[in-house]
């Protein structure tokens, strides 16, 4: 059965169908045909205030609800700016579904008004693009977006419809199945191939799990920790993997790589056998690949085939999508337990390192394990970029139900504010709280106007040092301390004040004592919140 | 060391760019792509020759599969494909000298498609090697310009590249 209706209206109603509740945009004249739309539904949408912090927030909601999450914005400059988002969501292969408005079809090449080529822009980092330039297509073209972005290696998908095909009345539909003879990713995993892993894995003598986001991309953590606690594997996660496993699961042994802790490059130096699930061996995570190849065995398994064997030489690989694969993995593994192999690993857990505390400030890691222990089980960790983020995850407690969220593979600085808005919103029962910087704040504090607005209760921690720390600290270690274009303190406001400015309850503190008492406010508050922390300026990343 | 990609994809606008667009971004490089479409019109075939080594290779095909428009790769050895190339060339010839690259084109299999006072334009379609030969001989006359389509090949024998 169908109906003449105007495309923007059928747009909206494909949202619907799609069973979309909520949307982050930015409206302006090239996508107000679908805005006008969008007001006589029931889809919620969430304005931002710059259209970077849709996209962000579009992440962070997706997520947590491990389906595609929408975001909007107008031609050309809304469009561009959604660009950084893009490429956020395609690093960390997050599904989002971007849509662009875009100027008339006879007006496309003219250089005419708010015009710019945005798929053509996008190109190297979504998993898909359309350009709509018919009408009529649109039903089809949603429901393949939503398809493509949220299954195999998930991803962004953009969406660009010129101002006049938003108006075009057309014979709505939604189509029932998705027709795309290209595109048919691989999901069951070789049983000849799981078997050879399982052997391989009983035969090693220090075998090790190395998670990655894909465990979540595949809603794939209970499978895992099943696994690691039937064979006794003990397991380090990447940036992405963060929250798989709880900080105090006996089996963890915490994040790999260039920031990691050292009980999990050591666990990885040591290891014979090394099990990579969904985790692309980034160069963050693994600084010299082709070394750990010679002396581990390499075993990868990956929903995308193009990974494996493209950073790391693979001695077993597996395609597919690891919720099942870990399932029927675990069925082919006996009991195991490990105790030397642990027992070597729990050495080196159980020397902590001595931590000073500098007069007059709050001591980041010491704050975060105490924050992390106060919030309870399910809380969500947004984590920006740069100290900040590496403060959160060596040192923010996770527990059983918790989660951790962070821009891994790109690395963008303003995520954490917008991403915990779009988080919130996907799990309104949990705590969630920002942890970023004094000058990632900066990149995204326009967006306390969002969390006003539609009254998000996040708690934002503000972790001042007065510095861009990490690149100050990289100019220390590798430029002569050469310090440069990194000093925040002239034009760095009071973010507490700047905070009451929006209506945010806010403290500004520098001293434990002072933090645990802010500490037990924010956790019982249920209304917005920002923190301030002065923070050492010279405090060590690790 | 060459590689010759056949690809099948799905014959819409901004299919190509795409596939260009990731050989820059992955940084591949290509000698040659000839695209056109094939008996189905939804369907173009695009063949790619590209220069390394066999992680290269191995990298590009996925890297093509992974692709949404992308219905099919075949990476073709050298021993199983037939190729051919199609160049146009227009040759510096005063009559005299005529006769001569007549017997050249005839004895290589080109082909004389325009002739003036000063020029002859050849047309030849044949392997890349053999293009290249055929250049060497004509070269001494005097090259005025060459223009190539790209290798196109397909598979010895009775199979195909299917959808």
């Amino acid at each position: 059965m169908t109906e003449m209706i105007k495309a923007a209206a059928a747009m909206v109603k494909c949202l619907e169908q799609e069973g979309v509740k909520v949307v982050f945009g930015y409206p302006g004249a090239a996508i107000c045909p679908f805005y006008d739309e969008l007001s006589k539904s029931d889809v919620h949408h969430v304005l931002v205030r710059h259209e970077a912090n849709a996209g962000h927030a579009a992440n962070g909601y997706a997520r947590m609800t491990n389906k595609p999450a929408v975001c909007i914005a107008t031609s050309g400059p809304g469009a561009t700016n959604l660009l950084t988002a893009i490429a956020t969501a395609y690093a960390d292969s997050i599904p989002i579904i971007c849509i662009t408005g875009q100027v008339s079809t006879d007006q496309i090449g003219c250089d005419v008004f708010q015009e710019v080529d945005i798929t053509g822009a996008a190109e190297p980092f979504v998993k898909y693009s359309y350009l709509v330039k018919n009408a009529e297509d649109i039903p089809r073209i949603f429901k393949e977006a939503f398809h493509i972005a949220g299954t195999g290696r998930k991803g962004p998908v953009l969406i660009d419809v010129p101002f006049d095909v938003q108006q075009t009345l057309i014979n709505y539909s939604y189509p029932e199945s998705v027709e795309l003879r290209s595109y048919k990713p691989t999901v069951k995993g070789n049983t000849m191939q799981i078997k050879r892993i399982a052997e391989a894995l009983m035969k090693s003598e220090k075998p090790l799990i190395c998670a990655g986001g894909g465990v979540f991309s595949s809603n794939a953590k209970d499978e895992l920790i099943a696994l690691a606690e039937k064979s006794g594997i003990p397991a380090v996660s990447t940036m992405m993997g963060l929250s798989i496993f709880p900080t105090e699961h006996p089996l963890y042994m915490g994040m790999l790589g260039m920031h990691g802790v050292k009980t999990a490059n050591h666990a990885v130096k040591q290891c014979d056998t090394l099990l990579l699930i969904g985790a692309r061996v980034g160069d963050r995570a693994v600084t010299a690949p082709s070394f750990l190849a010679e002396t581990t065995q390499i075993i990868h398994i990956d929903i995308d085939p193009a990974e494996i064997g493209k950073n790391i030489a693979t001695d077993i690989p597996l395609v597919g999508d690891c919720k099942s694969i870990l399932s029927e993995l675990t069925g082919y593994i006996e009991k195991t337990d490990r105790p030397e192999w642990l027992a070597e690993l729990n050495e080196v857990k159980n020397t902590v390192p001595s931590e000073n505390e500098t007069e007059g400030y709050v001591n980041p890691k010491m704050f975060l394990r105490k924050l992390s222990d106060a919030l309870p089980d399910n809380t969500v960790c947004v984590a920006d970029v740069g100290q900040n983020q590496i403060w959160a995850c060596n040192n923010f407690n996770i527990k059983k139900d918790g989660r951790f969220l962070t821009s891994g593979g790109m690395g963008t600085m303003g995520y954490s504010v917008p991403a915990a808005v779009g988080a919130k919103m996907a799990s309104p029962d949990s705590q969630v709280v920002v942890i970023c910087g004094d000058g990632s704040f900066q990149m995204q504090m326009m967006e306390m106007a969002t969390i006003v607005q539609e009254n998000i209760p996040v708690k934002i921690i503000v972790m001042r040092n007065n510095r861009l720390g990490m690149v100050r600290e990289l100019q220390t270690k590798a430029y002569k301390d050469n310090q440069i274009a990194v000093h925040l303190t002239e034009g760095n406001p009071d973010f507490a004040m700047l905070a009451r400015a929006y209506g945010i309850e806010s403290e500004c503190v520098s001293t434990m004592a002072e933090a645990e008492a802010a500490i037990e406010h924010l956790v019982k508050s249920d209304k917005p919140y920002l923190l301030e922390c002065n923070v050492f300026k010279n405090e060590s990343t690790l | 060391m060459k590689h010759t990609i056949s690809v099948l994809v799905e014959n819409h606008a901004g299919v190509l760019s795409r596939v260009s667009g990731l050989f820059s971004r992955r940084g591949f490089n290509i000698d040659s792509l000839a695209v056109g479409v094939t008996d189905d019109p939804a369907v173009s075939r695009i063949t790619i020759v590209a220069d390394g080594d066999e992680h290269t290779a191995q990298q590009l095909e996925k890297q093509l599969n992974k692709l949404i428009d992308t219905i099919k790769v075949k990476s073709l050895g050298e021993d199983e494909l037939l190729s051919r190339e199609l160049q146009l060339i227009k040759i510096a010839a005063n009559p005299q000298q005529r006769s001569e690259i007549f017997t050249i084109c005839d004895i290589m299999g080109a082909k004389i498609v325009d002739l003036t006072a000063s020029t002859v334009t050849v047309e030849i379609s044949d392997t890349a090697v053999h293009l290249q030969r055929f250049e060497e001989l004509v070269r001494p006359y005097g090259i005025k310009e060459i223009v190539r389509t790209g290798v196109i090949a397909i598979q010895k024998g009775p199979e195909s590249l299917k959808k």
